[in-house]
Parts: structure tokens; C-alpha cells; sequence
């Protein structure tokens, strides 16, 4: 029976509607990276062991790619919280992914500086060009096309970050090239950050 | 015009290393300020007329003077470097090119009250710029300028980079600490204020990068050379970001005195295409825009509180006259629906009713009702939140109502969007 005058219960509405994250292969930290977490740990007092949660979440993403429940409740385990806990924190934060994305990540800037210069139509050039829409992976698996706020480089947009790289100043043929050129050569194929003003 | 002293020499090849920066100075600041008494250091910091260049412009030496001298556990600086605010990327510049000066204000605000421990709070996107923070401490600690007995004194301080993870709302300070210690980036209530009860419970002082970047030049060029620069009350170098239609977009040092026709129509090169400017948002997507008839007033804080907007990050969003002012608040509640935090209900759900009432009317579905409506929605967040979040995202709103009203009314007359720029989807 239902308390509400016009909704019956149960039909949806109040079902909760949160998605139980994707369990993924069994996971702990190579023994590099659990090394690499133990030497993050001590910049923290040794009380506050919490503050390596997203150092932590940063190396489980370098190793797997997303964020599986198992590697949650890993984490859980060696920074000695609850698997709830470091839950609540993957989910708040937009970099950690629940499931897997493609080889390469296309991250569009989508607010105002680079949407003046362009990047709607740099949007809607990569995924006419993959043939997906914003959120998707193409068949490949080899792209993941997604729009992102504001990344910070608001004087070079629009910007395309790549995985963890910036490519700047993208128009949408630009864009287009960017695709056929990733294929080609992988991320050696991006600008770069402009500031960086050495030769490699 | 002043000489730049924050980026000199920022194009530099090889001008982050630590041996470009000593030969630029670098660590002057820190040698002559572990010469003085601590007080003496805020002293001098409260003398320059130093004011946050996060946003709030609070004058710093008055900040670290709240943190209580006598407390016996230890306490924090933190570094917010997590550079969110739309249209801003000054502090990237700041510590990709100049390392070393980040540092140094960090190690001299940890001497200044009392602390051991800086952490720089990183955004996770920024990785190439962390990377550049952590070799500079490595050649710093290796050289003695940080870590035990620093530059030959009884003085250790340590400085580590903690890296965000996406998301906006961990560049307000109480979120910060949140996020510092493992949590979601969601605000605490105040007071107790951070510098007593901050970072694990701990006397805490967070500062942006670029006022702790302002803080060597303070010590080692002295305070008043300092106050001499930009108008009273709004003193000092300031590190200006021009972006949108403009023809050079980028980072400009210049004095306080700056107005936003020289910043726009001088460094930037003024609008691309020769187009006419139609707005100006002064101080990032946070501050009220501003009409062209506005933009002699200088881009100092108290310039742009009195222009009717404020100074914010310094972030100088330009917009030409094919821009639809509908749209460009649509754009921005879009990223502070996305960024709410969710802790406070006005602020949650206002961002979300705000994007449908603005979507519906740049569909070209408004009714005249609807302005009224997304009206009220702002004035019912603003104030009634946590952290200034709710402040923020109602400023798109209430600043293109006011002075763009008329393109709100001409979308419900025609039932569609009047403007046709080229450089938006599907025109």
C-alpha cells in the first residue's frame, strides 16, 4: 500500500537507484605499487593513513584502468577503512572510472572559455567521426569519447585531454586528425602542455 | 606598466630548475626571513598589504595572524593548487615555470606560524604539473633549501604534493582538508575556521599559489616595495587570465591599476575579428558579468566590487557580440550543476532546476514567467549554503539578468535562440 495519494509504492519511483559497482577480476597492488603507496604514506601522520586513499585510487587506476569493487575492497584493506568508505570517495571524484574505458580516454572541455572557442563542434566532430555519442566507447574499444568541465587551460582551448595528456587549441578537423593520428603513432600524436617550453 | 617579477621568466628553457631560479633569487626571501622573529614575518606580510589571490582577496598576513601561537600540537600550511575556477590558469603557470618561488612561500608561511608541514593540494588533472612540483622538492631537499636545518638553520620544513582527483569543490578550503585527509570534497561548517581547528584538527593556513608565490618577493624585496605597486588596498603583482574572443589569450603580470580595456584591448590584442565586445566576466565564472559600458574600471579588488562584480581569480572571460548570454549562463550553471557537492539542498537542487529553466528557454519553450522563476531559484540559493558555492553558481544567473535581460525576453518573444554564431553546435 502506498501513503502517497497518487504513486503506488513500488513501481520505480522509489526503488533506489543506485548501480552496485562492476566487481571486476580479483586485485591487489603489484609489488611496486604497494611499495609506491607505502613511501605516499609517510608524508601523512602515521594516524592518518586516510590520506593516502586517493594516492592510493590514482595507483589502482594506473594498474587497472578503472576502479573495480574487488580493488575497492583491497584498498579498503591496506589503508584500514571500510570498503564503504573508499566507495563513498570513488564515486564523489570524477578522474576514478567504474568501469573501463577505452585505450585512449578523449576528455573535452566543454565549459565556457573553450565552448567560445569551438569545443561543441570539436565534440561533435570526434563523435561523428567514431560514430558514438558523448559517453561511449567505439567498437574498437580503442576510444572513449566524453565532455569534462573546465580542465585549466583556458587560454589554449578548445583542449582535449588524452588519457592523462593535454592536446590544445583543437578545431574540429583538428580533431579529426587527432583520431587517425592516435591510431598511427599513440599519445606522441598530442601538443602537449604549450608551457612546456624545453625540447625533449 | 610594471616589469613582470612573478613570471620573468617563466618562457625561459631550463628556468624551473633550481639552479636558473637561485640565479634568479630564488630562496633570498627564505634566507632573510629565518633571520627574523616569525611575528616579524607576518608583520612584514600584514605591511605589504598582501590580499588572497584565490578569490576572496582576505589579506593574508591578517589570516596567518589568526593562527594561535601558544598550541602545542602541530600545525599545517596547505597550498590550494587546485585551480578549478573557470576561465583561470595563472597558478599553472606558476608552478610549471617557477617551482622554486611556489615552494619558497610555502616553507616561509610553515615559519611564519610555527609549522613543519606544507602540503600542495594539487587538481589530479594538472599530473604533468605535479610532476614538475615533485622534482623541485627533490632538488630543493638535495640543496638544503628544504627539509632538516634548512639554509643552516635550527628550521626543518617539509612540503609534499597530494593530488586531487576531479573536482571543483576541493578548491574551498574546508573541502580541501576534507579531501587532504581521504574524504569527499564536501565544506565543513565554520566556525571553528581552519586556522584553529583545520587540517586533522590541527591549526591550519591555506593560501592560494599565487599569493605564496607573492610572499619571497615580500621578504626579500621588502614589504614596501611591495605596497608601492597597484593602487592602496590592492597591492602587489597580479597575475591577470584573458580568455574567449579575444586575439591573444593568456596569462599577463601587470599592477592592479589595469583596467579591463588594457587587459583586453592592450595584452590581449583586443577582440578577434574586430568583433564588438558584448561582456566581460572580470574574475572567473563565479563573478557577475560586466557590460562593455564597465570595463574602464580598474581590475583590482576594490575596482570590480565597486563595477558591480568581483575580482574573483582574475580570470577575464571576453565575449564578442555573436555570444548569446542565455546560453553562456546555461554553460555555466551546466559545470556548477555537475559540481555541486550535494551537502547543502539549495545549492543541489537550485543548480539543477537553474540548467532546466535556462535550457527551456534557450530551446526557445521559455515563457515570460520563467525569468521570474529562475530569479527566485538564484535568490533562494545565494546565502543559504555551507560555502560560498551557492554565491557562485547564481552569479551567471543574476549577472546576465541584469544586464542582458532583454536577450532572455527576445528567446520567449521569437520562441528560439536569436544568435547564430558559428562556433556553436549545429549553427
Amino acid at each position: 500500500m502506498s501513503f502517497h495519494p497518487k504513486m503506488s509504492y513500488g513501481t520505480g519511483l522509489h526503488q533506489s537507484a543506485r548501480e552496485r559497482p562492476d566487481p571486476g577480476e580479483p586485485f591487489a597492488f603489484t609489488p611496486e605499487r604497494r611499495a609506491r603507496l607505502e613511501e605516499i604514506a609517510l608524508r601523512y601522520p602515521p594516524d592518518r593513513r586516510r590520506s593516502a586513499l586517493l594516492p592510493a585510487l590514482h595507483l589502482v587506476q594506473e594498474q587497472q584502468g578503472y576502479v573495480s569493487a574487488r580493488a575497492m575492497e583491497h584498498v579498503a584493506e591496506v589503508i584500514g577503512v571500510t570498503p564503504a568508505e573508499v566507495e563513498d570517495v570513488v564515486t564523489y571524484y570524477t578522474m576514478f572510472r567504474s568501469k573501463p574505458a577505452g585505450t585512449y580516454l578523449l576528455q573535452v572541455c566543454r565549459t565556457l572559455s573553450c565552448a567560445l572557442n569551438g569545443a561543441e563542434r570539436v565534440t561533435d566532430a570526434l563523435a561523428r567521426k567514431l560514430g558514438i555519442a558523448p559517453g561511449e566507447t567505439d567498437a574498437t574499444g580503442m576510444f572513449t569519447l566524453v565532455e569534462v568541465e573546465c580542465l585549466g587551460a583556458c587560454d589554449r582551448g578548445p583542449v582535449v585531454m588524452v588519457n592523462d595528456g593535454w592536446h590544445e587549441c583543437v578545431t574540429p578537423e583538428g580533431a579529426e586528425r587527432l583520431v587517425d593520428e592516435l591510431r598511427e603513432k599513440g599519445t606522441a600524436a598530442l601538443s602537449g602542455c604549450h608551457l612546456r617550453v624545453e625540447k625533449p | 606598466m610594471t616589469e613582470p617579477v612573478l613570471t620573468a621568466f617563466v618562457r625561459e628553457p631550463g628556468g624551473f630548475t633550481l639552479e636558473a631560479s637561485i640565479r634568479h633569487g630564488a630562496y633570498e626571501g627564505l634566507r632573510k626571513a629565518l633571520a627574523m622573529e616569525p611575528g616579524r614575518v607576518i608583520e612584514a606580510v600584514k605591511a605589504s598589504g598582501l590580499r588572497g589571490r584565490g578569490g576572496a582577496g582576505f589579506p593574508t598576513g591578517m589570516k596567518w595572524g589568526f593562527v594561535p601561537k601558544d598550541s602545542p600540537g602541530p600545525k599545517y600550511v596547505c597550498c590550494n593548487a587546485d585551480e578549478s575556477e573557470p576561465g583561470t590558469f595563472k597558478d599553472h603557470v606558476l608552478m610549471e615555470r617557477n617551482p622554486h618561488l611556489v615552494l619558497e612561500g610555502v616553507a616561509i608561511a610553515c615559519y611564519a606560524i610555527g609549522a613543519r608541514t606544507g602540503y600542495i593540494y594539487i587538481r589530479g588533472e594538472f599530473l604533468h604539473v605535479a610532476e614538475v612540483l615533485e622534482s623541485a622538492i627533490a632538488e630543493a631537499r638535495a640543496a638544503g633549501c628544504l627539509g632538516r636545518g634548512i639554509l643552516g638553520s635550527a628550521f626543518d620544513c617539509e612540503i609534499h604534493v597530494h593530488r586531487g582527483a576531479g573536482a571543483y569543490e576541493a578548491g574551498e578550503e574546508s573541502a580541501l582538508l576534507e579531501s587532504l585527509e581521504g574524504r569527499r570534497a564536501q565544506p565543513r561548517l565554520r566556525p571553528p575556521f581552519p586556522a584553529v581547528v583545520g587540517l586533522y584538527g590541527c591549526p591550519t593556513v591555506i593560501n592560494n599559489v599565487e599569493t605564496l608565490a607573492n610572499v619571497p618577493l615580500v621578504l626579500a624585496k621588502g614589504p614596501e616595495w611591495f605596497a608601492a605597486i597597484g593602487p592602496e588596498q590592492n597591492t602587489g603583482p597580479k597575475l591577470f587570465c584573458v580568455s574567449g574572443h579575444v586575439a591573444r589569450p593568456g596569462v599577463y603580470e601587470a599592477s592592479m591599476h589595469t583596467t579591463l580595456r588594457e587587459l583586453i584591448y592592450g595584452y590581449a590584442g583586443g577582440i578577434r575579428g574586430g568583433r564588438a565586445l558584448k561582456a566581460v566576466i572580470p574574475g572567473g565564472s563565479s563573478t557577475p558579468v560586466l557590460p562593455p559600458g564597465a570595463i574602464d574600471a580598474p581590475a583590482s579588488f576594490d575596482g570590480m566590487i565597486k563595477a558591480g562584480s568581483m575580482l574573483g581569480s582574475a580570470a577575464v572571460i571576453v565575449m564578442d557580440d555573436t555570444t548569446c548570454m542565455v546560453w553562456a549562463a546555461e554553460n555555466l550553471v551546466h559545470f556548477y550543476r555537475h559540481e555541486s557537492c550535494g551537502k547543502c539542498t539549495p545549492c543541489r537542487e537550485g543548480s539543477d532546476w537553474m540548467l532546466k529553466i535556462l535550457q527551456k528557454i534557450e530551446r526557445g519553450e521559455g515563457e515570460m514567467r520563467d525569468l521570474g522563476l529562475l530569479e527566485s531559484v538564484a535568490r533562494n540559493i545565494a546565502g543559504k549554503t555551507l560555502c560560498p558555492f551557492g554565491d557562485a553558481e547564481v552569479a551567471p544567473v543574476l549577472g546576465t539578468l541584469e544586464h542582458f535581460r532583454h536577450e532572455y525576453e527576445a528567446h520567449v518573444r521569437e520562441g528560439r535562440c536569436p544568435f547564430h554564431a558559428g562556433w556553436r553546435r549545429g549553427r
